[in-house]
């Protein structure tokens, strides 16, 4: 439905009411990224810890979901359990369109429910649904209960949490629709901390289109560009396990706790391994014909006779990062096994991997002992790495429940910040220099995704500070308002600035698609203004010592070009700190 | 006379391009249920997909259920639709077999009129329109008949 304002469903978690809030603010927030921050403003508690019942957890989509292909991603907005501050973590699966067809352009989770409960919403149902039989099972078992418990097969998005999210863990991410995932910050924990096991969106509405022949026209265009062409080619065939063997050429695949950065190992990881050897099918997020999700399978022995059963687990580079490359396991279905038990427990799989690196790096160094990690973790040990994921989502023991928190504050405890692959939150897969160390330590998400960094170390071989600083704002500028459409940034080569205004336009967004540029800048100051209205100092993040011994393609790491980047970016970003109320800006 | 046939579903990616190429280019609407093509997954998405949608059988239940001539059974299997002399009764939907005729929450009923237009829209090449013979020149498809 197109509307100059924001439909919003607002659900006390305590009492299990909801009431629907027409916002303003359309035009100048659009909807996703800008509108998770603008209703962070509105309803969450700056001065009050994450884990206060009055904080949020919002899911907001955006003004093109549904209405174009690959405008497919959810934006969580949150305060998180990770640092304590304001988040963004992106999910595709069905959860954007099961919104769009509920009619909701967000829903905010307000309150703690007295037990644990299910929030159910459609286009004309709203529940909360206590489930305490449901409490501590894995996202296997949890999905396919929920399943059977719910209706709307097919047309229906179910979000749930698995035992990290129970347990509060900074590292729990929202498991979506099986394969997809709201996976870094610590969204699990937000939701555990609310008591709230599962949010099933049902997506049972539909709206009118607009008359005339001008929007099946772009569609068409649209869709033709995505399939018919080879720009979405990378995503539909290896998918992004193809970055394993080219970034492990180019010298920038973390290994073994960034103790290495090439391994002529690789070969047993790489996207192609993958895809000859353990790739059952595709899938897609609702919405996208590209179908960029691929899922392996891991098969386990239980008798002496032979028999197995099998659990389907999708795979992509960052988790084959994490999970192989870090912990030295070269082996994909050693991998997948891994894999398997991250998705059970609800963990998310880039911190987890990157955290236990760490682990076994400190047991190495013997700055931890077997007393705290209760296993002898070993490089590529992948047996090892199944228990202990377990244990981290547990949190078994004070060690594995302080770092779960985050492998910093471990490594404050115990020693070893310098090898703590940390940047903002646990590093993700790219080690390709210093502008990509910048842009995670310092980006709004912490995320790979913020801006293209890695692809500015891949293309510039210059030490210009200020031109890679202003790529890096210029860049996540315009990421930001993708993601407040909220589309896939798969599709940041086809949906450039023009085709977004005219997709805007053909729907009704006249007034947004001429106002791009301006704002793109509102909701990056939006979302800067609330992550440092509840505590954000750029100026104080330090990048451990570790990313300055690797070498990349472009050589050894440079500290001093490093801790320049650094230190403009961060005067950059504080100079969009608020005046007063980030609301008002 | 063609007919829409799924006979690469095995493919399904659960993209629901073809719900939604339906909903559109059909009946006008931004939806993945008003549509002749709608895609569940067959117990939980790690058990692929299916898709509900009209067989077209040759002497179709929902034709003989309805009782005002709204539906009225297809040359070559399936129905003929007239929207404008249907009560929203939804006896079709109940007569349906497998499910296909969707009603939406004012009791509309939305039926596959095997006119291809989901067909390019399918990424992996699941669906086809099929000859059956019937009357229609052959390599065309015949135009919906939608009435409103």
């Amino acid at each position: 439905m197109i509307r100059d304002y924001f439909r919003v469903l607002i659900v006390d978690l305590a009492s299990g009411k909801g009431k629907v809030a027409n916002v303003p603010g359309r035009d100048e927030v659009a909807g996703g990224s800008g509108l998770g921050a603008f209703l962070f403003a509105k309803y969450g508690k700056a001065d009050k810890p994450w884990d206060d019942p009055e904080q949020p957890v919002i899911f907001a989509i955006g003004p093109l979901t549904g209405y174009f292909p690959l405008m497919s991603k959810t934006v969580a907005a949150f305060k998180s359990p990770y640092h304590d501050q304001y988040a963004e973590s992106h999910a595709g699966g069905r959860s954007a369109l099961a919104l769009k067809f509920a009619d909701l352009d967000a829903m905010v989770l307000t309150g703690r429910a007295p037990s644990p409960s299910a929030v159910v919403v459609g286009s004309r149902h709203l529940e909360l649904k206590e489930v305490h039989y449901l409490w501590g099972l894995n996202i296997q078992e949890s999905g396919k209960l929920l399943r059977r418990m719910f209706r709307g097969s097919g047309h229906r998005s179910i979000l749930r949490i698995g035992p990290a999210g129970e347990q509060k863990s900074a590292m729990a991410g929202i498991n979506v629709d099986t394969y997809r995932h709201f996976g870094r910050l610590g969204g699990g924990g937000a939701l555990g901390a609310k008591n709230i096991k599962a949010v099933v969106i049902i997506g049972d509405g539909s709206f009118p289109l607009m008359e005339g022949k001008d929007y099946p026209k772009l569609f068409e265009a649209v869709y033709q560009k995505l399939t018919a062409t080879d720009m979405m080619q990378k995503y539909h065939n290896l998918g992004t396990p193809v970055n394993v063997a080219i970034l492990n050429e180019q010298k920038a695949l973390p290994w073994r706790n960034l103790q290495a950065t090439t391994d002529p190992n690789v070969h047993g990881i790489t996207g192609e391994r993958f895809a000859e050897t353990a790739l059952l099918r595709n899938a897609a997020c609702a919405g996208c014909p590209v179908g960029c999700i691929h899922i392996g399978f891991s098969r386990e022995r239980f008798q002496t006779d032979y028999r197995y059963f099998y659990r389907q687990v999708s795979y992509d580079h960052e988790p084959i990062f994490a999970t192989g490359s870090m912990l030295g396991v070269t082996d994909c279905f050693a991998v997948l096994d891994i894999l398997d038990v991250v998705e059970q427990m609800g963990l998310d799989v880039m911190s987890a991997g990157v955290a236990l690196a760490w682990a076994t790096e400190a047991l190495e160094k013997g700055i931890v002992t077997e007393n705290e990690t209760l296993l002898p973790l070993k490089f590529g040990d992948h047996n090892t790495y199944e228990m202990a994921v377990r244990h981290l989502a547990y949190g078994a023991n004070d060690f594995y429940r302080l770092l779960a928190q985050g492998t910093l504050k471990a490594a404050a405890h115990y020693g070893g910040g310098d090898f703590a692959c940390v940047l903002g939150q646990e590093m993700a897969g790219y080690a390709t220099g210093e502008v990509f160390f910048t842009s995670q330590a310092l980006g709004l998400r912490h995320s790979h995704l913020d801006s293209a960094g890695y692809t500015y170390d891949q293309t510039h071989k210059d030490k210009d500070v200020g031109q890679a600083v202003d790529f890096l704002m210029k860049d996540e500028a315009s990421r930001a308002f993708l993601t407040s459409m909220v589309a896939c940034l798969f599709a940041r080569g086809v949906y450039n600035e023009e085709l977004l205004a005219d997709c805007l336009q053909v729907v009704g967004y006249g007034s947004m698609a001429g106002n791009i540029d301006a704002i793109s800048g509102n909701i990056q100051k939006l979302r800067w203004q609330t992550r440092l209205t509840t505590g954000f100092n750029p100026q104080s993040v330090s990048i451990p010592k570790r990313f300055t011994e690797v070498t990349t393609r472009k050589g050894r790491v440079d500290s001093e070009f490093l801790a320049a980047l650094k230190g403009d970016y961060a005067r950059r970003i504080m100079e969009m700190a608020p005046s007063e109320d980030p609301s008002q800006s | 006379m063609k007919i829409l046939t799924t006979p690469r579903l095995e493919r399904c990616i659960g993209c629901h391009s073809c719900s939604l190429a339906c909903a559109r280019l059909v009946h006008q609407r931004l939806s993945w249920d008003m549509a002749g093509i709608r895609i569940a997954s067959s117990g939980g998405l790690s058990t692929g997909f299916e898709a509900r949608t009209c067989l077209a059988c040759t002497q179709a239940p929902c034709a003989l259920a309805c009782p005002t001539g709204a539906y009225s059974q297809r040359r070559g299997g399936g129905v003929i639709v007239r929207k404008n002399i249907c009560i929203r009764c939804g006896e079709c939907a109940r007569a349906c077999p497998v499910d296909a005729i969707y009603l939406d929450p004012t009791g509309d009923p939305f039926v596959c009129l095997h006119c291809g237009k989901c067909v390019p829209y399918c990424p992996h090449d699941c669906l086809e329109m099929k000859e059956v013979g019937g009357g229609s020149p052959a390599g065309k498809a015949a135009a919906p008949e939608v009435a409103a």
